[in-house]
């Protein structure tokens, strides 16, 4: 693979795991349990969609086919997807959403400091104006998570079974195949051992002050980046995709 | 004179002087109720109209139209909270004014009772909907309640984008493939005559208008707005393409105005009454998000609890 076509897929990465993220949040528009939370939502998800078109659009760019952001979200195909299987978890209840929330924003604000140092002067930029939303993102989960842990029991314990429930989804953020390595070589992406320390560090100290309990590591689940999706995406795409499908070529 | 009229004198002439009444002055109590209804239903008019434009973020067109879909339901979650608010300033909480909502007590704009059926629908709902009620809001800007009028200045800002960006969208239809251009025709269709209603009744019908006209709270009939609204509309349809589906329609030298149809009133007053093509599904989507979210809700106030007491100990 070419240090072209490895760039390509890395945009992706990042891209789907924002996209499919961001359209998971907006499922809960107009139906948030308080009105601040249906603005809060809505809000990141206008935050993740914002940096996925960024990437989008790079990856278009580094490919060199022409292709246009809404080419690759609107005409790419379940398999081509390759977005880590966290982000396509259905909402559950509030504690589910925000905890799949929170498990992503500790991985992606360390991810997104670190991409700002990228050799890639492009990623570096895009990753500059994410980071300070970022910082809003985990400080918003982090904060409703303390709130269940240390709220009711009721609360409690709804965050715990989603922490459980989701923990296993957590490992696929870190695995580095050759592809990454490469780019890690090249000074595009960042070694995520450190991401991983930091998501570690992150973590624990917002468990510790929600009085909720680590999951131990089990099973991790993985293919979300090779493609290999759960059952779920083939809808989330076919909702995504349902108008640029059904008029072929239209301008919208 | 008795001090009850003596106060009412005040305020009528404090109305007249072109000042603002502020939450803390003195003020009739029909007053404050018209405004609480008022105010309320507006509030709750944002909050139930997330849900028909809510419902084709998902499935939005392109990337860029989804993130102005999301801003623009955003912009008016932030609406209600703004105008929830202002409610508050004349003595009703916001968890009554919700559940009076809920309860089906109170009212929100009976537009929202129409489904939106195709991705034209959002166009229509910008241009149309948006573009009938910024009229009013207009209006509001000059309202005699200061907060009201306060809130309502920022939000005609965000309105008028809300409009333009549904005007752009239905142009880039018209102008698009057939299948595209019927698309919009047809949303124009099932959207104009709501879309008129939403003024409310003429002013021979309207219960509430000439008290709110006295007290400042309204300074334009039902009728007048409307007829702006047709005037302008019908231009920015002719603009694009599209044809208004009203067979009646014709500019009048005269009056420099269009002649315009009929509203059929029986219309209006069966979605009114809860029997619009959506009213038990808003209701629902409404009353589930309130439940569902009752643990979130006390959870919150819970930790909110025990960190005033660990601050406190």
């Amino acid at each position: 693979m070419s240090q072209q076509e490895a760039l390509f897929t890395y945009c992706l990465r990042q891209a789907d795991d924002l996209l499919i993220l961001s359209h998971r949040l907006s499922e809960w528009c107009g139906h948030g349990p308080v009105l601040e939370e249906d603005i809060a939502l809505t809000n990141r998800a206008l935050d993740h969609i914002g940096e996925a078109r960024n990437l989008l659009t790079y990856a278009g760019q580094v490919e060199g086919k022409g292709r246009t952001e809404d080419d690759l979200a609107f005409l790419r195909a379940e398999r081509q997807f390759v977005n880590t299987k966290l982000v396509e978890q259905p909402n559950g209840d509030y504690a589910f959403t925000i905890a799949r929330s929170f498990l992503f924003d500790a991985y992606h604000l360390p991810l997104a400091e670190a991409l700002t140092k990228s050799s890639d002067a492009q990623l570096a930029a895009i990753a500059g104006k994410a980071v300070k939303e970022a910082q809003y993102h985990l400080r918003h989960s982090s904060d409703w998570l303390k709130r269940f842990g240390d709220g009711t029991e009721e609360s409690h314990r709804r965050a715990q079974a989603a922490l459980d429930g989701l923990w296993t989804f957590t490992g696929e953020l870190f695995v580095q195949d050759d592809l990454h390595q490469g780019l890690v070589k090249a000074g595009v992406a960042p070694d995520l051992i450190a991401i991983k320390a930091s998501f570690d560090e992150t973590v624990d100290n917002v468990l510790a002050e929600a009085t909720l309990k680590r999951p131990v590591d089990g099973f991790m689940a993985s293919g979300g980046r090779q493609g290999k999706h759960g059952e779920n995406m083939g809808f989330i795409l076919a909702e995504i995709q349902y108008l640029q499908r059904a008029y072929p070529g239209a301008k919208w | 004179m008795t001090d009850l009229t003596i106060l009412e004198e005040r305020f009528q002439a404090k109305i007249d002087a072109e000042l603002k009444i502020e939450p803390k002055d003195w003020m009739p109590e029909k007053y404050r109720k018209n405004l609480i209804r008022q105010i309320s239903q507006h509030a709750h008019s944002e909050v139930v109209g997330m849900l028909p434009e809510g419902n084709w973020i998902t499935r939005a067109p392109s990337l860029r139209r989804k993130a102005i879909l999301l801003a623009k339901v955003q912009d008016e979650a932030g609406h209600g909270l703004y105008l929830y608010s202002a409610a508050e300033t004349l003595g009703t909480s916001r968890e009554q004014t919700i559940d009076d909502l809920l309860s089906g007590k109170a009212k929100y704009s009976s537009i929202f009772n129409y489904p939106t059926l195709t991705w034209a629908d959002i166009g229509a709902v910008g241009w149309l909907v948006d573009g009938a009620a910024i009229m009013n809001q207009v209006m509001l800007c000059r309202t005699s309640y200061g907060p009201y009028a306060r809130a309502m200045v920022r939000i005609c800002k965000e309105e008028s984008f809300h409009q333009r960006q549904g005007y752009e969208i239905m142009a880039v239809l018209a102008n698009g493939t057939p299948e595209q251009k019927e698309m919009a025709q047809d949303a124009l269709n099932r959207w104009w005559w709501p879309s008129l209603m939403m003024f409310g009744p003429t002013d021979a019908n309207s219960p509430h208008s000439a008290e709110s006209m006295k007290w400042k709270i309204k300074r334009q009939s039902n009728d007048e707005l409307r007829q702006i609204f047709i005037d302008r509309t019908v231009q920015q349809a002719e603009v694009i393409g599209l044809s208004v589906p009203d067979p009646a329609l014709k500019w009048n030298e005269a009056t420099q105005h269009y002649d315009w149809g009929t509203i059929d009133w029986s219309e209006f007053n069966n979605v009114v009454a809860g029997n619009g093509p959506c009213n038990k599904e808003r209701m629902v989507a409404r009353n589930k998000a309130h439940d569902e979210g009752a643990w979130v809700r006390e959870a919150a106030l819970a930790y909110a609890a025990k960190k005033l007491k660990r601050k406190a100990a």
